[in-house]
């Protein structure tokens, strides 16, 4: 379904994505996984468009990601940003509808209110929720409500950029079975970004371990453990030893 | 090599010059084409002239009161050294309006909106609120920049022109208070004086002010640096732009209007 080919992407000097292959089928979770800076997150925001790569193709469905109509494009796509990133200006509710109170999917407020509080249900989170600020919630509250933001719209393909940073372990375990329990109940392709390994066994059918610019290791969550690549068997084991240079 | 060096570094700094004008000049023209084309944004439309024009009514207010009070009180004393004190009513109403009127209203606009501008977008991009409304089939510059650069252009104007009356009224409180002129004279004066050239051109000024104000606010926010040194920088170049940006169209507009 999405499918990157020979991505590259730098900043000034700094090489971040040096030659990027990647595939993700359709109905399929896969999760890159990372050091920090290791480009993980250009990876995503080059698929969406928020960021232009140097060279190689992007394509879902076959179809080049950076050509035809980019808001039929992006209304396939959901995203749960790092920070929640929800809109300080508007309550919760607003910030799940958004996409539904505006744009080609725009519906009567009432149905669009409506819809906000069924999603934040299924996130666990309460009809009183909606009428508070984002500024009100707690950072757990946050993600739920930027999940429900991302599940809105019901899209074919949703991303989730380090849907736990920040979070205590029983609410990051919380976090990770929605996403799965969500990703697996809506059918929908997802692509998360993450380096806590509850995360990627939580919501992983697949891994792709991203380091250097290059996918150094892709393969089943199951056989991680067992993958002989040193880099990721540093990686998931978190030793300052290996392949993968610790800067002390 | 020793005449090179500094003939390169001014090279340099003009070029980056041209380029920034090139930019803001892209960005202008982006943002226009956004005032015709759909989709619009009504409630955000709404907001901004609500914040950029209802709210800045009292420090508009008082800015143009105080001024026109001092500006009678400088002419009565100035006047004075050659028996010419009689001129109050006219040159308050032509200073007011004319010059003081549409740049004092049009800094305070600087410092209230443009600042605030600048850093709710800035905010807006380091916490990635901006990437979130482009994943939501939102463009960044109809939602945010092209709601809040129409409101300033139409605010503005009529915020110019109510400090006008404002100062206007100043100066009278004090002419008639302190200084004893007639009120019923004073007023007489005061409209006699006044051209329509003169509230022409300071409307004028108001709307290319609100232009240059919320552009710039909209412009630093866009670029904003990371992290809250990047949201303080934004703020601070925003308003420090605005305010030079308005001084020196103040300078053309006068020319324009007044020197041809």
């Amino acid at each position: 379904m999405i499918r990157m080919q020979n991505v590259k992407k730098s900043f000034g000097d700094k090489v971040v994505l040096r030659d990027l292959d990647l595939h993700i089928p359709r109905g399929e979770s896969m999760v890159i996984i990372g050091g920090s800076g290791t480009g993980k997150s250009v990876a995503l925001k080059c698929i969406l468009g928020l960021i232009k790569p140097d060279a190689g193709v992007i394509t879902v469905d076959g179809q080049d990601a950076t050509t035809g109509d980019r808001d039929a494009f992006l209304a396939r796509f959901g995203m749960l940003f790092q920070g929640g990133a929800l809109f300080d200006s508007l309550p919760v509710w607003q910030n799940v509808a958004f996409r539904l109170l505006r744009g080609t999917l725009k519906r009567p407020q009432e149905e669009a209110r409506d819809i906000a509080i069924e999603k934040l249900r299924r996130v666990g989170l309460k009809s009183d929720a909606a009428d508070l600020f984002p500024s009100e919630l707690s950072g757990g509250m946050q993600k739920r409500v930027g999940l429900a933001r991302a599940i809105a719209a019901e899209p074919e393909i949703i991303f989730f950029d380090e849907p736990t940073t920040g979070l205590d372990p029983i609410m990051a375990g919380v976090i990770n079975d929605l996403i799965r329990e969500i990703v697996v109940e809506m059918g929908a392709t997802a692509m998360t970004i993450t380096h806590d390994m509850s995360s990627v066994r939580a919501i992983a059918d697949k891994v792709a371990m991203l380091h250097d610019g290059v996918i150094q290791w892709t393969g089943p969550v199951a056989g991680m453990d067992d993958s002989g690549d040193p880099y990721l068997d540093q990686f998931i084991h978190g030793r300052a030893e290996g392949p993968i240079e610790a800067v002390r | 090599m020793i005449v090179t060096v500094p003939l390169a570094a001014i090279g340099q700094a003009v070029l980056a010059v041209l380029a920034a004008i090139g930019r803001v000049s892209l960005f202008a023209l982006d943002t226009i084409s956004h005032f015709l084309r759909p989709p619009f944004y009504p409630r955000e439309f709404a907001h901004a002239l609500q914040n950029i024009g209802w709210m800045s009514l009292p420090v508009v207010g008082l800015t143009a009161i105080f001024t026109g009070g001092a500006l009678a009180l400088q002419i009565y004393a100035g006047g004075a050294r050659f028996n010419a004190e009689a001129v109050v009513p006219q040159i308050v109403a032509i200073g007011m309006v004319r010059e003081l009127g549409p740049v004092l209203v049009g800094l305070m606009i600087a410092a209230r909106v443009t600042s605030s501008i600048a850093a709710e977008i800035a905010t807006m991009k380091v916490t990635e609120q901006i990437d979130a409304l482009v994943t939501l089939s939102t463009h960044p510059m109809k939602y945010l920049t092209a709601p809040r650069v129409l409101a300033a252009l139409i605010t503005v104007p009529l915020l110019v022109g109510i400090g006008d009356i404002i100062g206007i009224f100043g100066g009278y409180v004090v002419a008639t208070g302190t200084l004893g002129f007639n009120s019923a004279t004073y007023l007489k004066n005061t409209a006699d004086f006044l051209e329509p050239l003169d509230v022409i051109s300071s409307l004028t000024k108001g709307a290319v002010f609100g232009f240059l104000a919320a552009l710039m606010g909209c412009y630093y926010g866009m670029n904003s640096g990371r992290g809250a040194q990047g949201v303080g920088r934004a703020t601070k170049g925003s308003v420090e732009a605005a305010a030079i940006l308005i001084l020196a169209a103040n300078f053309v507009l006068t020319g324009a209007f007044f020197s041809l």
